[in-house]
């Protein structure tokens, strides 16, 4: 380590009563400076929120009335998003007779399970989604459930986003009033 | 017998190198820091298990808590074509230099026929005064002008590019029908790919997505 020589040795002698000035170290203790130096990296590291903006693709259909896609019965399940992050679901066809039976009530927890089962069950060719928000449902809902398809990885083009006919509406609004969802 | 002496060493320590590197990291990290471009307004974006990183020429359409709708047009070289276009196509009657100070804002989140107005003020209303642009209503749903006059701006260029470059950005908690009317502006103009910002989100173990990218790993 470099160091500076402070000491007054081999300075020639003054006169009897001339005091000697006493040389004072020029070293500084950075102990403290480091501490600050840390102190603040890490509070910048904290701080900062490494937010990486992300973009997920969305890819809508062409509304088309000459090419209604035909969904096949067994292989259809509609996802229904109502109010308050709710989510109904029904498979294949909603019979006015068989309604009560056939409409589901779920979450956004246990929804990933249906859609998994629900895939599993079915030959990916008749396979498909079919995605209807209510006028109640949140863009984060819409977003999540299409998330949702990424992650069990049903493959582009087996789910839709359609929009929510006046029975089905009408449904989601009773099964809301008697689970007493505000 | 003698024992060999230890020499005493001082415990101090020069802290100058110390002291230069944490500053060093410091400065490092400040300066790699990317400013956040500025906002219109905070939106808490959804989020998504996409990895896809957004473009920084978005052309971002933001959705705020109260279902108002703002635009950015973040391309600097075609901000004045669409400006033109607009102008051109809807008669507002906007001269060049207030197509120029249009272009300046960092915003635009007023209807079409307040932007004269809005413009002859001395300064620019905070966000939240400002009306948004009107969506909602189909029978006056001004992004559909607004998409006419991008999808006019970029024609001829690269679609893709502008599939890209269209981003749509809204708040966790805004309602259904206002996406409905965004997603029903961009059809109108034959756009049926855009994009959504979300936060990412890491994808849970166990999951179909989580063991497929392990096996592509692999």
């Amino acid at each position: 380590m470099a160091e500076m020589d402070t000491s007054s040795g081999g300075g020639h002698k003054k006169g009897p009563g001339v005091k000697k000035g006493k040389k004072m170290s020029t070293r500084v203790d950075l102990t403290p400076m480091v501490d600050l130096g840390f102190l603040l990296i890490t509070f910048f590291v904290f701080t900062t929120t490494m937010s990486q903006p992300t973009a997920m693709n969305m890819n809508e259909p062409k509304d088309d009335p000459d090419q209604q896609l035909k969904v096949k019965n067994s292989g259809a399940m509609t996802i229904l998003l109502g109010k308050n992050d709710q989510v109904y679901y029904y498979m294949g066809e909603l019979n006015p007779e068989t309604a009560s039976q056939q409409f589901k009530s779920s979450n956004f927890k246990d929804i990933r399970q249906v859609i998994l089962d629900k895939k599993k069950a079915t030959p990916i060719g008749d396979l498909m989604y079919i995605i209807k928000s209510d006028k109640d449902a949140t863009f984060k809902n819409a977003i999540d459930i299409l998330d949702e398809m990424t992650i069990n990885t049903v493959p582009p083009g087996h789910y839709a986003e359609v929009d929510m006919a006046p029975s089905e509406e009408q449904l989601v609004t009773m099964t809301e009033q008697a689970n007493g969802i505000k | 017998m003698g024992r060999a002496k230890l020499p005493r060493k001082s415990t101090n320590i020069d802290m100058t190198a110390m002291c230069d590197v944490a500053f060093l990291l410091l400065s490092f990290f400040i300066m790699a820091t990317k400013q956040k471009p500025p906002e219109a307004v905070a939106v808490q974006t959804p989020t998504s298990v996409s990895a896809k990183v957004a473009s920084d020429k978005a052309i971002l359409v933001t959705l705020t808590k109260e279902g108002k709708c703002f635009l950015i047009l973040g391309d600097d070289a075609k901000r004045k074509d669409v400006l033109n276009d607009l102008n051109k196509t809807k008669g507002l009657n906007l001269s060049p230099d207030e197509i120029a100070k249009l272009g300046k804002l960092p915003f635009i989140g007023v209807p079409l026929g307040q932007i004269k107005s809005v413009l002859a003020l001395p300064e620019l209303p905070p966000a939240e005064k400002l009306a948004g642009i009107p969506i909602v209503d189909s029978t006056n749903n001004e992004m559909v002008d607004w998409f006419r006059s991008i999808t006019n701006a970029y024609a001829g260029g690269d679609q893709k590019e502008l599939e890209e470059r269209i981003v749509i950005k809204g708040d966790n908690s805004v309602k259904y029908p206002t996406f409905k009317a965004i997603k029903y502006a961009l059809k109108k103009n034959d756009l049926f790919k855009f994009r959504i910002a979300t936060n990412s989100e890491t994808v849970e173990a166990g999951t179909e997505l989580y063991n497929e990218n392990k096996a592509k790993q692999q």
